[in-house]
């Protein structure tokens, strides 16, 4: 008998108990769309933290230092800007001020640096320029608003240009850094940045807090990486307490590696419930074969062979699940549309999760189908014939 | 003279029934020819039925030897079996067995289905066989929506549309009426003049005696006799 033939007969039975045959569907339909739309959102968080982490800079290493013990200069960092593999460095001296304008005031952080911290950290201005290395030179008072601070204190209008007041000092400003929004729970917009010299003395200090390194090359980070501890190390003998060094790569590998397990736990457990959704066509087409006895019977009286009744069931447990998958997937591309769309998550379709779970039910109507077909395939013609 | 299209000899079979050994079939022989119209009439629990599953391929013997068109059934497998059912016998059944999802049309078309059949030709033997029993305009009705007359007239078009070596027909008139019992009675004679030949089995007499040759089976022996003279054994 053709499989064409076969299908058809199980569109049939399928049509002829319209609410059990949903009912059995749901299960499937379930499972399929919460494997897509959680692993769609899985995904589209890890590559939502990839690029928040692209967004702090590229090939960066963070150097931090912790306490007064250690007093990082700027001629102890020029040292580290003649590494091979550092392409440009930017000192960071940092505090709280108080900015005011007028009768504006409000508290935020003071970033003190130099020019390349633009292309160190990837930060780019949307009005005016960013710092100079003559800026840095002369101590200007000048300073580069975020694009938070400088909302705050002039609304919509152009800051350049304009004067404020950090810590009761004139400043003039001469740019605002386009928005970054907030990556890994800071704000890069609420922030004034100033020349470091000028910072130095405002905060009454000569000690860097930060140091970012941007390396030449991604596949030596982990060499500039060693560079960088080496040279620390050489200058501050026993002092590795003191300070910290982050590679941006490590910190990538760590955030894709938690991501990539809760991807798997969010998958597993939507695979469980596919599973359940399988136990469920095995439960429907055991009961279906027992009501159907008589049917079989009939069938097998008239030549039907063993293999053409296990075909028919197999076919209609896989189109079952075939059509729970379909519908599935919409489902789970819809709601994950929605969901991305109402609660501002990134949520990441791939082609291969969608393969992936439609597979994966048309296995679980094979599987689960087989065991209620083979029985009843099994059944003695005479037997099934007299069953009431 | 050729050969008989059945020919049954020595057929035993018997079941464990609670520890009890029955033989529903004892000695069996039995030799039918082709365009017969054969009655085998027995009370139930007589082995008629037995009898009847061996002769339809149902079941098989426990020794003796059936040959149908030639071929030993005995020695067959289920799938060979099923071939056989296929092609060369029709089941007319008591309770009519069609299936109720679906049409007229498409019970009759079944047997053709398992025989492998193009569906432009199918439907076509199918109507041919509808109109054999008067039921062409039914064609499209579900089961439901006939007669039991009308249904047991389906269930025969369906037993003839594969052109088979036998018509196989268990207590065909048994959930009828006098009146539709004697229309479907008639259509098979009908059928036994084109030349199909029916086998037709029954606890009824009065039924019996339409056939032309009768045998009486009782516990699990069969008996041949004059139709006359069956009348004599009071157990019916």
């Amino acid at each position: 008998m053709a499989i064409l033939q076969s299908i058809k007969m199980a569109l049939r039975s399928i049509k002829g108990n319209k609410l059990r045959s949903a009912l059995t569907m749901l299960g499937i339909i379930i499972g399929v769309s919460s494997v897509i739309v959680l692993i769609s959102i899985a995904q589209g968080s890890t590559s939502n933290v990839t690029s928040q982490i692209n967004n702090l800079g590229t090939n960066l290493i963070t150097l931090n230092t912790f306490g007064t013990e250690l007093s990082l200069t700027e001629d102890k960092i020029d040292k580290l800007g003649k590494l091979d593999g550092v392409k440009a460095l930017s000192p960071v001296v940092s505090g709280r001020v108080t900015v005011k304008k007028e009768k504006t005031s409000a508290q935020t952080t003071l970033t003190g640096t130099n020019s390349a911290y633009g292309t160190v950290r990837n930060t780019n201005v949307s009005q005016g320029r960013f710092l100079t290395d003559l800026d840095n030179e002369y101590r200007q008072k000048i300073a580069v608003l975020g694009a938070t601070t400088a909302e705050t204190f002039f609304g919509s209008d152009n800051p350049v240009g304009q004067y404020i007041q950090v810590n009761g000092t004139s400043f003039k400003v001469v740019g605002v850094l386009a928005s970054k929004g907030s990556s890994m729970g800071q704000s890069g917009d609420d922030v004034v940045i100033v020349p470091l010299s000028t910072a130095e003395r405002l905060t009454k200090t000569t000690s860097i807090n930060q140091v970012y390194l941007q390396g030449k090359e991604k596949q030596d980070m982990n060499l500039v990486m060693a560079e960088v501890q080496n040279a620390m190390a050489n200058m501050y003998p026993n002092k590795t307490d003191s300070y910290s060094i982050m590679n941006q790569q490590d910190l990538m590998n760590t955030m894709s590696s938690v991501s990539n397990t809760m991807t798997m736990m969010l998958g597993g457990i939507a695979s469980i419930s596919l599973l359940v959704g399988g136990i469920g066509i095995m439960n429907i087409m055991l009961v279906s074969v027992s009501e159907r006895t008589k049917e079989i019977g009939i069938r097998k009286a008239i030549g039907a062979k063993r293999r053409d009744i296990l075909l028919q069931f197999l076919i209609e447990s896989v189109v079952l699940s075939a059509m729970g998958g379909i519908i599935g997937i919409l489902l789970g591309l819809g709601v994950g549309k929605i969901l991305g769309s109402t609660l501002q998550m990134t949520v990441t379709f791939s082609s291969s999760v969608v393969m992936f779970s439609f597979l994966f039910s048309l296995i679980v109507g094979v599987v689960f189908g087989v065991f209620p077909a083979n029985k009843a395939s099994k059944l003695n013609p005479i037997q099934a014939l007299r069953y009431e | 003279m050729s050969t008989p299209l059945i020919q049954i000899s020595s057929l035993m079979k018997s079941y464990k029934l609670g520890g009890e050994t029955v033989h529903a079939l004892n000695n069996v022989s039995l030799n039918i020819d082709k365009g017969e119209f054969l009655a085998i009439i027995g009370p139930s629990g007589s082995g008629k039925s037995t009898l009847m599953n061996m002769i339809g391929c149902l079941d098989r013997p426990d020794s003796g030897e059936y040959l149908l068109d030639g071929k030993a059934i005995g020695k067959m497998n289920d799938n060979d079996l099923a071939t056989i059912r296929n092609q060369k016998i029709g089941f007319i059944f008591q309770n009519f067995n069609l299936l109720t999802k679906l049409t007229a049309l498409e019970n009759v078309e079944l047997p053709l289905i398992y025989s492998g059949v193009s569906a432009k030709e199918r439907r076509e033997m199918a109507l041919q066989s509808l109109t054999k029993v008067g039921l062409k305009d039914r064609s499209g009705h579900l089961p439901t929506q006939l007669s039991g007359g009308q249904q047991q007239r389906v269930a025969i078009a369906r037993a003839l549309v594969g052109n088979p070596s036998i018509l196989l027909a268990d207590e065909p008139t048994g959930a009828l009426d006098s009146k539709t019992s004697a229309e479907i009675l008639q259509l098979m004679q009908g059928l036994n003049e084109l030349g199909h030949t029916i086998i037709l089995i029954t606890h009824d007499l009065s039924i019996a005696k339409q056939a032309k040759r009768m045998v009486r089976i009782q516990d699990g022996q069969l008996f041949e006799n004059e139709g006359e003279q069956i009348g004599n054994f009071a157990i019916y």
